[in-house]
């Protein structure tokens, strides 16, 4: 029966499946749109909507007099109705307005993009150095799970999952960037860069280098646990599967077993739950950079809302929202390209 | 008789087994214990605080004890930069963590578990679409979205409540709708239905209690998230700025200088107090999880 119904499979003409994977690329990315769209919708309401008169806030305290209040308003298209102005918003976010920053009194748009690269740098590196630890650490725990690796690892990993990252950052900016007692600061606390670089490439790249290693050592710290977690228990679940029984009466050495046939299968299920739990990795990036001063995108967050300077927080609140979204989809696509069955089906 | 059987005292009867049962399997787990001793012991203390502490020694304005103490024999915690002491400070601190965390869990969960069982029991449109809802919340960076909040509200316990509890809901949603998924695919469900049972009736009668143990787990694990998720919002300076709490010292330390200055005393007891309390009910809420879900009782740790 199922070889009967498998031969035409087989000799399914490439077209059609190359049809079905563009309808399903197109309805993925179509998806992912919907979401931008309500991230919009969202940054209008939180920030236009729901503080009320915008005007009255920029003039917060101010004596003004209602003349100057409804110019003010005329000159933000307050006085539109609330359709308008969002239009007029969504068509100022297509072509990159942001609006001016309050405090900066500078294009939103011109500061994200200042911010961008030193978040990128930041969360990038810290979470492929967390998703290789974590990714070990699981498969290695998981492997001979109930012995003295797996307990001592899963219990490492709650308790560090248990502290709030801000706190660790502190510990670490006391011990290491400060100093104890007798012993010396042996990073800097603060910042991405020395005011005193001697110029180059490579000393200002051992220099960024010297300031990223306490927020990113912090990072890794909170972010890893989850992704051994995840490792752990999706390598649990392979492993009473029927074709390790038959690697191994294949004859395959152990460590073989896992890395051909164990690993690979769990890593499925591991790739999509670490691209949903990027924005653990945003938050983490808003108290981390607070406390190390890092000049990325969560310190100006931290920035916009002691103000609160709240053109700003919307244009960071749309960023990080928004590129957390397209991670997603990104994810969602690689994992169709990644999985035969779910290509195949 | 000795016991009249009608039907309540035999339903309450059989709760009562299960419930012996359920804490029979609770016990087996050595950290789910731990962690309910430790809950115990913190609530009680912190339920205490006004009994067994002077509240007045918060009150910047009356106290004489020199800034930023190390500990000693007077304070044993040390002061923090206005004087006041850092064990009198942390214990009050803990109210406020309890009480947000609750009750941020609370309304997280309640919103979690009616979208979770409404997408379920009705399928169709209705399921479409409150799951692609979830489906972008659980997406959407919860702290991001609660700082936003806690930012255009106005300050305050009731706003900090407010933004973890309507950030922090899809997860319960989802799994809430898989359990409800599986429980309608039962026989009574069916019977219920036919003998002219209402969505009410089924949705009131069979599914949420077959669902609630399930749910009180998840707000075990939910209220360890939002005692973290109020402690960032608190160092973020979005807290109520009229109470104490953990994340507001740790706030105050980084931002007097306390840091840079070495003041390990005034650091480490509030983030101690976070990790001691959340690993407490993440704790129970796994070993939880254990009792309500045999699926995990074989396999795993």
């Amino acid at each position: 029966m199922t070889q009967v119904s498998e031969a035409p499979e087989r000799v399914r003409p490439r077209g059609e499946r190359s049809l079905r994977l563009a309808r399903l690329v197109g309805a993925k990315i179509g998806g992912g749109l919907v979401s931008l769209f309500l991230v919009a919708v969202l940054g209008f309401l939180l920030f236009r909507v729901l503080p009320g008169d915008p005007a009255r806030a920029m003039t917060r305290g101010a004596p003004v007099s209602a003349e100057q209040l409804a110019a003010l308003r005329h000159r933000f298209g307050l006085d539109q109705p609330l359709w308008k102005q969002f239009l007029d918003f969504l068509v100022n976010l297509l072509h990159g307005d942001l609006g001016v920053s309050y405090t900066y009194s500078r294009p939103v748009a011109e500061l994200i993009a200042e911010r961008f690269w030193p978040t990128v740098l930041l969360t990038g590196t810290s979470t492929v150095i967390a998703v290789l630890l974590g990714l070990w650490m699981g498969t290695r725990a998981a492997w001979r799970h109930g012995g003295t690796f797996d307990r001592l690892s899963s219990s490492v990993a709650l308790s560090l999952w248990s502290v709030p990252t801000f706190w660790l950052g502190l510990i670490l900016l006391m011990a290491l960037g400060v100093g104890v007692g007798p012993l010396p600061g042996l990073f800097p606390v603060s910042g991405m860069s020395a005011p005193d670089v001697p110029p180059g490439l490579l000393p200002r790249v051992l220099d960024t280098a010297h300031h990223l290693v306490l927020p990113c050592v912090t990072m890794v710290a909170v972010v890893y646990a989850q992704y051994l977690m995840v490792m752990r228990s999706s390598l649990l679940e392979e492993m009473g599967e029927d074709y390790l029984t038959t690697a191994r009466a294949k004859g395959l050495r152990e460590d073989l077993v896992r890395r051909r046939h164990a690993v690979p299968n769990a890593l499925l299920p591991t790739v999509t739950l670490i691209f949903l739990h990027l924005g653990l990795v945003v938050a983490g990036a808003i108290t981390v950079e607070t406390v190390f001063s890092w000049p990325g995108l969560g310190l100006l967050t931290y920035e916009a809302l002691r103000g609160p300077d709240l053109p700003l927080l919307q244009g960071t609140f749309i960023v990080l929202a928004g590129s957390v979204i397209v991670m997603n989809i990104l994810a969602d696509l690689l994992y169709h390209v990644l999985d035969p069955r779910v290509r195949g089906s | 008789m000795s016991a009249p059987a009608t039907p309540r005292a035999i339903a309450w009867s059989r709760r009562g087994a299960t419930l012996a049962e359920s804490w029979r399997v609770y016990r087996r787990d050595r950290g789910g214990l731990v962690g309910l001793a430790l809950l115990v012991v913190i609530v009680a203390l912190a339920v205490l605080a006004p009994v067994l502490t002077d509240g007045s020694g918060l009150n910047v304005t009356r106290v004489d004890a020199a800034p930023l103490q190390p500990p000693s024999a007077s304070h044993w915690l040390g002061t923090d930069e206005s004087g006041r002491s850092v064990l009198l400070l942390t214990w009050w601190g803990a109210r406020m963590s309890l009480v947000i965390g609750l009750a941020a869990a609370a309304l997280s969960v309640v919103i979690g578990t009616v979208v979770g069982v409404l997408a379920a029991h009705f399928g169709g449109w209705t399921s479409t679409l409150l799951m692609r809802f979830t489906d972008f919340f659980l997406v959407l960076p919860a702290l991001v979205l609660a700082i936003a909040l806690s930012t255009v509200l106005t300050r305050g316990l009731g706003t900090i409540v407010l933004a973890i509890g309507v950030t922090s809901w899809p997860q319960t949603a989802r799994l809430v709708r898989a359990q409800t998924l599986t429980v309608e695919t039962r026989p009574y469900i069916e019977r219920a239905k036919a003998l002219g049972g209402g969505h009410r009736h089924v949705i009131g009668k069979h599914v949420l209690p077959a669902v609630l143990p399930l749910v009180f787990a998840t707000t075990t694990l939910t209220v360890a998230s939002a005692i973290i998720a109020e402690s960032t919002l608190s160092f973020l300076g979005l807290g109520d700025p009229s109470r104490v709490s953990w994340g507001a010292m740790l706030k105050s330390a980084m931002d007097t200088g306390a840091v840079t200055a070495g003041a390990w005393w005034y650091l480490l007891p509030p983030g101690l107090g976070i990790a001691i309390v959340v690993l407490s009910f993440t704790l129970c809420g796994r070993a939880l999880e254990t009792v309500f879900n045999p699926r995990l009782r074989g396999v795993g740790a």
